[in-house]
């Protein structure tokens, strides 16, 4: 990271009660967690499911419980913010969600949509200020201003992701917060998105932090990138780096998985990975110690921590690199 | 082994009928991975319904062409009747295991089911026979996964037991849908290994449908590009990916995160056809870089740009300059 933190996350932990066949059991979604994201830095958080990507997400506009830790936002504590100052939070630090079918109303217009944060806020002088902060940023994500009386059923996939999009910039927020933004759509469409974020990230000088499971897609936006597993991290390293030269051995295997455009490379047979344990018997030691082919009697023991490697800024959590 | 021909499927009564897969042609080899690929809306997962019969009724109908297994028309053949007159063996996986398992029966007695179906046994030679399946799809620890119910596996382990099902039957071809779409890249890597080597063991021929072009570089000998409805190119999977004919399969290549080390992508304008919009010419040239005046008033011919390489394009990419 280079330049002053926006946001920084501070061993952050996160966990939820689950009943399962009457017994309850606690799954710990995030397990210590520390990032700093920079200002006007685009960090990517890569994982499987189930790794507490999303979780940490949610946890810094407090849509997801926090157990511990701290969240600090221009120096502000996120976790002791309540009523006004949280909802003034949540205009600086927005989110961007995966399913534009989901997360927009279906029976308000897309006007509606996109203004309800202004709304609520008192954000517009007059009837016409909304009617043209409106247009202004359908505008800047690629929509024809008529689209503000439309309704979310007569939208496609990437249309839809640009509404959320334009929601997400309306109220000019430092911070935006994008859960696999791209995700549910096609490949050619999903170019447009991706294209359309970065531009905006530039022009309006956004910090993101950008979680998903597609290395492609992270590789394009990111500066840097956290490789999370089973709630932690286990590699943080700028992105190009991570990609052509991952240290971790879950890192390898996660890049070494991954089918790339190349014909050359065939799988001709029996490829033995492991699955990942239950959420519910979290190894005592490293997480991927099961799984990974460098484990050690320690690696079961002790859990490791993110500590810098070589003379570069990565950031490796293995006892064996 | 399996050949379609012409295949075309329409929606809606007779009279304003659209097609939403138009004259569909290719054949897979015995031990032949065919690589089907294509964004949404493309007609890949309806093209798999009609060759297994599976079509909804009321829904979609095969109005032209022949589906041919091991050189007998099947076409008009329901499931249940393909089996009946002996006319070979395809099965299915799907993208969501979940969905195609029963949620309140035992896994063992899921699979079981499906070999008394097709061997008519039961009883010990039925069990040997789940042990041997189990053993094919590698799944560990037998005894415990037999006695298990479906929620209790991971997607994984869930896909592992849909293909044992599948293979129940010995099937000649194996269509498989998407069937790692839902899984972690490195459960899909696994399963993906599974299935080519079960078609070079078995000499099982594959149609692999998926848009992942990953997947189709890494997996497939031979591929076909869907858009639109139509097979806009059929090709071996190291010419398609060396030199790609059809516009819309470069342009699918270039809109690929992490392949450019340009800052920005280069998405595809526009958007994919709706079923029955494109009046005439290619359905691709709205979105077509190169289309010219003739691409958007007449339908582009099938030219085949190299041995088994067809590109349905009026003007192939590196084709043709030379004349």
């Amino acid at each position: 990271m280079t330049g002053e933190a926006i946001l920084e996350l501070r061993d952050l932990r996160a966990a939820f009660d689950v009943r399962r066949l009457g017994r309850k059991l606690r799954l710990q979604a995030v397990d210590g967690v520390s990032l700093s994201l920079g200002e006007g830095e685009v960090l990517g958080i890569v994982g499987e499911s189930g790794c507490g990507k999303t979780t940490v997400g949610r946890s810094i506009i407090r849509l997801s419980p926090v157990q511990s830790g701290a969240i600090v936002f221009k120096g502000t504590d996120v976790l002791a913010a309540h009523g006004a100052r949280l909802r003034e939070l949540r205009l600086r630090i927005r989110m961007v969600f995966q399913d534009p079918y989901a997360s927009l109303n279906p029976r308000r217009s897309i006007g509606d949509s996109v203004a309800e944060a202004g709304d609520i806020n008192g954000a517009f002088a007059s009837r016409a200020d909304r009617t043209k902060r409106i247009a202004e940023t359908l505008s800047a994500v690629g929509l024809d201003p008529t689209f503000a009386g439309r309704y979310p059923h007569e939208l496609s996939g990437g249309q839809r992701q640009r509404v959320g999009i334009a929601r997400a910039i309306l109220p000019a927020p430092e911070v935006i917060i994008a859960d696999e933004p791209v995700s549910a759509l096609d490949v050619s469409v999903q170019a447009q998105v991706l294209n359309l974020m970065m531009d905006l990230q530039e022009q309006l000088k956004l910090s993101m932090l950008f979680i998903s499971h597609d290395i492609g897609v992270i590789g394009q936006i990111s500066g840097r990138v956290a490789v999370m597993y089973m709630g932690r991290i286990m590699e943080l390293a700028a992105t190009r780096p991570l990609l052509d030269d991952p240290v971790h051995p879950y890192t390898r295997a996660l890049m070494n998985a991954i089918p790339k455009p190349d014909p050359s490379r065939r799988i001709s047979g029996a490829i033995e990975l492991g699955e990942p344990p239950s959420q519910f018997e979290r190894p005592a030691g490293c997480v991927y110690a099961p799984r990974c082919p460098l484990a050690s009697e320690r690696c079961a023991r002790d859990v490791p921590q993110l500590r810098a490697v070589e003379q570069s800024n990565r950031m490796v959590a293995c006892h064996n690199v | 082994m399996l050949a379609v021909r012409d295949l075309t499927v329409s929606v809606g009564p007779a009279a304003k009928s659209v097609d939403i897969v138009s004259d569909v042609t290719f054949s897979i080899d015995k031990g032949e991975v065919l690589g089907l690929v294509g964004e949404s809306g493309s007609g890949k997962s309806i093209t798999s319904l009609a060759i297994m019969g599976l079509l909804p009724t009321p829904g979609p109908q095969v109005r032209a062409g022949r589906i041919e297994l091991d050189g007998r028309d099947i076409t008009e053949l329901q499931p249940w009747q393909r089996v009946e007159a002996g006319a070979g063996r395809i099965a299915m996986i799907f993208q969501e295991p979940m969905t195609s398992l029963n949620p309140v029966l035992r896994i063992g007695d899921q699979i079981a089911e499906a070999v008394r179906v097709h061997d008519g046994t039961s009883g010990r030679a039925a069990q040997e026979r789940v042990r041997e399946l189990l053993e094919m799809v590698r799944i560990p620890d037998a005894a415990v996964q037999l006695a298990a119910y479906p929620h209790q596996l991971s997607g994984g382990m869930r896909q592992r037991v849909m293909i044992a099902i599948a293979l129940a039957c010995r099937p000649q071809v194996l269509i498989a849908d998407e069937p790692t779409t839902a899984l972690d890249v490195t459960i899909q890597i696994q399963i993906l290994g599974l299935l080519r080597e079960l078609c070079d063991r078995l000499k099982m021929a594959m149609l692999f449908i998926t848009h992942d072009l990953g997947v189709i570089a890494q997996l497939v000998d031979r591929v076909a590009v869907m858009y639109g409805g139509r097979i806009v190119e059929t090709s071996d999977v190291a010419a398609l990916f060396g030199a790609p004919g059809h516009h819309y399969t470069r342009a699918l290549m270039d809109c690929m995160p992490g392949r450019t080390s340009e800052r920005r992508l280069r998405p595809i304008p526009g958007q994919a056809p709706r079923p029955g919009t494109i009046a005439a010419g290619c359905v691709f040239a709205p979105r077509c870089a190169a289309a010219r005046d003739v691409c958007r008033e007449a339908s582009p011919p099938r030219i085949r740009v190299a041995d088994r390489h067809e590109v349905l394009c009026a003007f192939p990419l590196g084709f043709g300059r030379s004349l």
